[in-house]
């Protein structure tokens, strides 16, 4: 096995356009596993953890560009305020130990539909922005993820950053696993609410082939909110309409059954969590009106 | 290659899939860090990398190029045992010993981001590391006493 170390962003172009077969490497924290395992045997490693140009994020415009390096104790440490859910997600991940190593880069990379930041990066609309030696674009995340571990990323390219819209409203993310920490979950969810736009993104996770949205459930939930005219009014969302957006989430759902949890109760779980984090929402935009 | 190590520099050429802890522990000696799952679950190899926890287990050699790496054998200074040495001898905070070291590191990386440590972070800071003998009751109280101490104006 050879390992490549860039000391640039351009010079990991360069290594990725002539050696198109290396694995990137970041914090390590699921590549390493499956080394260790003797489940992945990669010709080539492309160590991209010395890359400065991936390391740092930015505010501009009302968007936040975070480096596909930065790691989740950086997103928990700094982004909290722009960016909740993803925050609240971040602290669910792993131990202090991987958090100081993982980053968001590798979360995208990895493609696991249980990924934790994935959920809530869906339902703030973020893109994922690659970049090959021959050129750089952005991808809406929905189109980024095709199957378990397959990503849009096309022979030679590397994820620089993720750009996601500063949160307009209170966002929430709840996940249920075997136990509070380590925990690859068995179903996660996460919401943010546009008041400005009136509209509801969700993110569902650990419940289909890859992370995915639940567009009718948040095509409902906002006709709802929109024509009893709650954004303004700040009332309570009536219990059938949450219920309703449960169920709608549940549907969206392609679950499977395997050591972490049942169809049924996969399908149970995510109802459940979206009624939670509509009803958590919700009441932080009523108390914050 | 070339990292820092307990404050002492070392170079070396390594395979590129050879792992931090097995550097720590077969190139130089240092058998304080031990090897508990290889899957980063269980904490035993927790190091510090530039003052940050880490599992030694999923870091390469190569990645820790230029870092400096602290392990349990950096604690003690002069044959004096750190604080937190000395709260996990007097609150009895181990049994087999085998997740001490991996504890006390998590334990410092704790310590050093600074901040109020309830017994409750301490809970929530040690989640990545595992112990099958003590039921975690007596290492919370060992890392509560050092970590006063630690901060405390008369131990500066």
């Amino acid at each position: 096995m050879d390992i490549y170390r860039p000391a640039s962003w351009s010079e990991a172009l360069e290594v990725k356009r002539g050696a198109p077969e290396s694995v990137p490497l970041a914090g390590g924290t699921d590549l390493m596993v499956d080394l260790n395992f003797g489940r992945a045997r990669p010709q080539a490693l492309l160590d991209l953890t010395r890359l400065a140009e991936l390391a740092g994020w930015d505010r501009d415009n009302g968007r936040v560009r975070i480096g596909a390096g930065v790691t989740f104790t950086t997103l928990i440490a700094e982004l909290a305020p722009e960016l909740p859910g993803l925050a609240i997600a971040s602290r669910t991940v792993g131990s202090p130990q991987i958090r100081n190593r993982a980053t968001l880069g590798g979360n995208l990379g990895t493609a696991s539909p249980a990924g934790d930041a994935l959920p809530p990066l869906l339902a703030a609309g973020a893109e994922v922005e690659v970049a090959s030696a021959a050129r750089s674009r952005r991808i809406p995340l929905e189109d980024f993820f095709i199957a378990p571990k397959v990503t849009a990323l096309e022979g030679g390219e590397l994820i620089a950053a993720i750009v996601v819209p500063v949160a307009d409203g209170p966002q929430q993310y709840s996940k249920i696993g075997t136990r509070n920490a380590m925990v690859i979950a068995t179903v996660s969810f996460a919401l943010a609410l546009h008041p400005g736009r009136r509209r509801v993104g969700t993110g569902i996770g650990s419940a289909a082939p890859r992370p995915l949205r639940a567009t009718e459930a948040e095509d409902f939930i906002g006709g709802v909110l929109a024509e009893h005219d709650l954004w303004s009014s700040g009332a309570p969302i009536p219990e059938p309409a949450s219920a309703r957006f449960g169920e709608l989430v549940a549907a969206a759902a392609q679950p499977i059954d395997d050591v972490r949890g049942t169809v049924a109760y996969r399908r149970h779980a995510l109802a459940v969590l979206a009624r939670r984090t509509l009803a958590w929402a919700w009441s932080d935009y009523r108390s914050a009106a | 290659m070339s990292l820092e190590v307990n404050g002492v520099e070392h170079s070396a050429e390594v395979e590129p899939r050879q792992l931090l802890v097995y550097f720590l522990r077969e190139n130089l000696a240092l058998t304080g860090t031990n090897v508990g799952c290889d899957t980063t679950s269980c904490g035993a190899c927790t190091v510090l990398m530039d003052g940050r926890s880490v599992k030694s287990c999923t870091v390469l050699t190569v990645q820790a190029d230029g870092a400096e790496v602290q392990t349990i054998e950096g604690l003690a200074d002069d044959g004096k045992m750190h604080p937190l040495q000395d709260a996990f001898h007097t609150e009895h905070g181990l049994q087999c010993g085998y997740c001490t070291p991996g504890m006390i590191m998590a334990a410092l990386g704790l310590i050093q981001e600074g901040g109020d440590l309830t017994e409750k972070d301490i809970r929530l800071g040690l989640e990545g590391n595992l112990c099958r003998c003590t039921g975690y009751h007596n290492i919370v109280k060992a890392i509560q006493s050092a970590a006063d101490e630690m901060r405390s104006p008369a131990s500066a």
